[in-house]
């Protein structure tokens, strides 16, 4: 696990839902083969109206149109990241795009267990609201030791309440490489 | 110690005397439920990580319905089906029901219920957010991605944070102008899309039990609109009927103590409710059916895991006796045995069939259909700026096909009211 990670944010609104993160149509397509799951990146956060879009102007895509990868490796979201249905495809789908790091006030059971066990993303949770202090295009660095925020546009520190419980599964990889390093399963 | 329903029957799943909220524990899972949309990719992650060894931990408790993706030509919707077709011969799943044949079931949740699989005091778990329906019928039943439910396939053990449970009271009987779907609107209103988020909610209440199973199983069904990790009511003999019905399997009845401690708890004055809808693009931005009564519809649908049972049809059909739609209109069972109870149930002696016939709507083959858009040519998706009305669960934006498009989501009564008039009315008008 990278002990420190640095890029521009892009930032979104509450209730981000998976239906937003990966529309349903796009879900036909193989998340193995490495050429077709390319198509998960370019589609990553595509259903999220575009006025909403990049906060706090709106208007900028997470992915530009006919590219697979974003330049926003982290995404700064408010209350109840990940909602509605079960599709891991959206914690895959963001991993394609090459978000590193999601910070949200919140997150739904199922997007948070799909983002840890699969080894997609890690899930910080900000303490309080952070999705109006920070303008998406800014340059942040996340140290996942001291489990810290720092917006390097304008200094601002900003601690996250740290992984807990979830740690070893993050560090390990994912479920599977906890439960082996733990001799749950062979 | 006192506790909750959903604990009892985690203890009892992970083999413990008691449990308390906020503890992880490992489950022993008695039945694990895929689709053709997350079964392929959980048998690749399966096979990745257990390698030429991976077994299937219970043949018998691995259950599959193809049901999302069904009716349409695009290529990888159907190779998705024909991989799990492929696992199913190969491992010898007995519990797959195949596209295209006599066992083709239709939409999950339902069939869950229908083929005898939802038991009372058991666990069940499925790579569905509304797997959570199987909770009508006192068990846990909750959703997992595919990397838990690639784990499950491979050991039958998954770990959960025993939840905290809120309790939701409905007293006194429904009115007839009200059915499950307002209420679980009603509660989505107060207390939002994360109001319940990693906990149990728990129904209770004359209001509750008095319901039919398919009535129960649209509260259960949106306990995940509100965050919730399960839905449950207790099963009671309405329960014990349904499930004698469909199963031999014995079962175990659990039931909350008295004494037993909940986040909160929330009581209903059945009587006092109102038909409601929720707004776009939101199933917790819920008005009542009066305050966007006269908003222009361009589509009504009636069908999904929420909306496409008997009952739901039973009561749009109700209204529609008789009269004609103005807005096109799509009626689509959840399954197969619905399609088939349609030509056999009746109202004032007409079969449903012939009553949605006569009233010009579109009757669709049983599957998930346009409830979240799938793909370009599913029958009754949204198209660019569409108004709909609908019975599903979910109206958030891009949810039925079209971002541009606005969703109501409402009860099957609300939704044939409106279907005749074309514009969002509510139901006493027509009762």
């Amino acid at each position: 696990m990278e002990k420190v990670i640095q890029g521009k944010v892009f930032v979104l609104e509450n209730n981000i839902d998976t239906d937003q993160i990966i529309p349903a149509e796009h879900l036909v397509y193989s998340l193995s083969d490495p050429e077709e799951s390319k198509m998960y990146g370019r589609f990553a956060l595509s259903s999220v109206p575009i006025e909403k879009s990049g906060l706090p102007t709106g208007g900028i895509k997470y992915v530009e149109s006919d590219n697979f990868e974003t330049e926003f490796p982290i995404i700064i979201g408010g209350a109840n990241f990940g909602c509605g249905s079960s599709r891991e495809h959206a914690p895959f789908a963001l991993q394609k795009a090459g978000t590193k790091v999601i910070v949200a006030e919140s997150y739904a059971r199922i997007f948070f267990r799909n983002a840890v066990d699969g080894g997609f993303v890690i899930p910080y949770e900000s303490i309080g609201k952070l999705n109006d202090k920070v303008n998406t295009g800014d340059s942040v660095t996340i140290d996942l030791e001291k489990n810290i925020l720092v917006n390097n546009s304008t200094k601002q520190e900003y601690n996250l309440k740290p992984l807990g419980d979830i740690l070893p599964i993050i560090e390990a990889g994912n479920l599977f490489e906890y439960a082996r390093q733990t001799n749950m399963i062979a | 110690m006192k506790m909750t329903i959903t604990e009892k029957i985690l203890a009892k799943s992970a083999g413990k005397t008691f449990v308390e909220p906020g503890q992880n524990i490992w489950l022993t899972v008695d039945v694990l439920m895929t689709h053709d949309v997350c079964g392929p990719p959980t048998i690749d992650i399966w096979k990745r990580e257990f390698g030429n060894a991976a077994k299937v931990w219970d043949k018998n408790k691995l259950v599959i319905f193809p049901d999302h993706y069904i009716f349409t030509k695009n290529p990888q919707a159907n190779r998705n089906v024909a991989l799990l077709r492929e696992f199913a011969n190969e491992y010898g799943i007995d519990n797959y029901y195949d596209v295209g044949t006599e066992r083709y079931k239709g939409v999950c949740h339902l069939a869950l219920a229908e083929e005898g699989y939802n038991v009372p005091g058991t666990v069940l778990f499925g790579t569905d957010s509304h797997t959570c329906t199987s909770g009508a019928f006192g068990m846990f039943a909750t959703g997992v991605g595919n990397s838990d439910a690639a784990f499950i396939l491979g050991t039958g053990k998954i770990w959960e944070k025993v939840p905290e449970s809120m309790k939701f009271i409905f007293d006194g009987q429904l009115p007839n102008y009200l059915m499950a779907k307002d209420l679980i609107l009603q509660i989505l209103g107060d207390i939002t899309t994360d109001g319940a988020t990693y906990r149990a909610m728990e129904f209770d209440g004359e209001g509750v039990f008095s319901l039919s199973m398919t009535e129960r199983m649209t509260l259960t069904n949106m306990a995940i609109e509100a965050g919730g990790m399960n839905g449950i009511i207790a099963a009671d003999e309405i329960t014990e009927a349904y499930v004698k019905e469909r199963t031999d399997k014995s079962y175990e009845l659990f039931t909350s103590d008295a004494e037993a401690k909940y986040h909160s708890v929330r009581r209903y004055d059945s009587s006092k409710l109102e038909p409601v809808v929720a707004k776009p693009h939101s199933p917790d931005n819920v008005g009542t059916v009066r305050s966007v009564s006269g908003k222009k519809l361009t589509k009504c649908y009636v069908g999904s895991c929420t909306g496409g049972k008997l009952s739901d049809f039973q009561a749009a059909a109700k209204i529609l006796l008789g009269n004609e739609v103005k807005t096109p209109t799509f009626i689509v069972p959840a399954s197969t045995e619905v399609t088939r109870a349609l030509e056999v149930e009746t109202v004032s002696g007409i079969s449903l069939k012939e009553i949605f016939e006569k009233a010009g709507c579109t009757i669709a083959q049983s599957s998930c259909a346009a409830c979240l858009g799938g793909p370009a040519d599913t029958i009754g998706r949204a198209q660019d700026q569409e108004v709909v009305i609908s019975t599903t669960n979910r109206n958030f934006p891009g949810r039925m096909g079209s971002k541009k498009s606005e969703v109501y989501l409402a009860s099957p009564l609300t939704v044939a009211a409106s279907a005749i008039t074309g514009v969002i009315t509510d139901p006493r008008e027509f009762l």
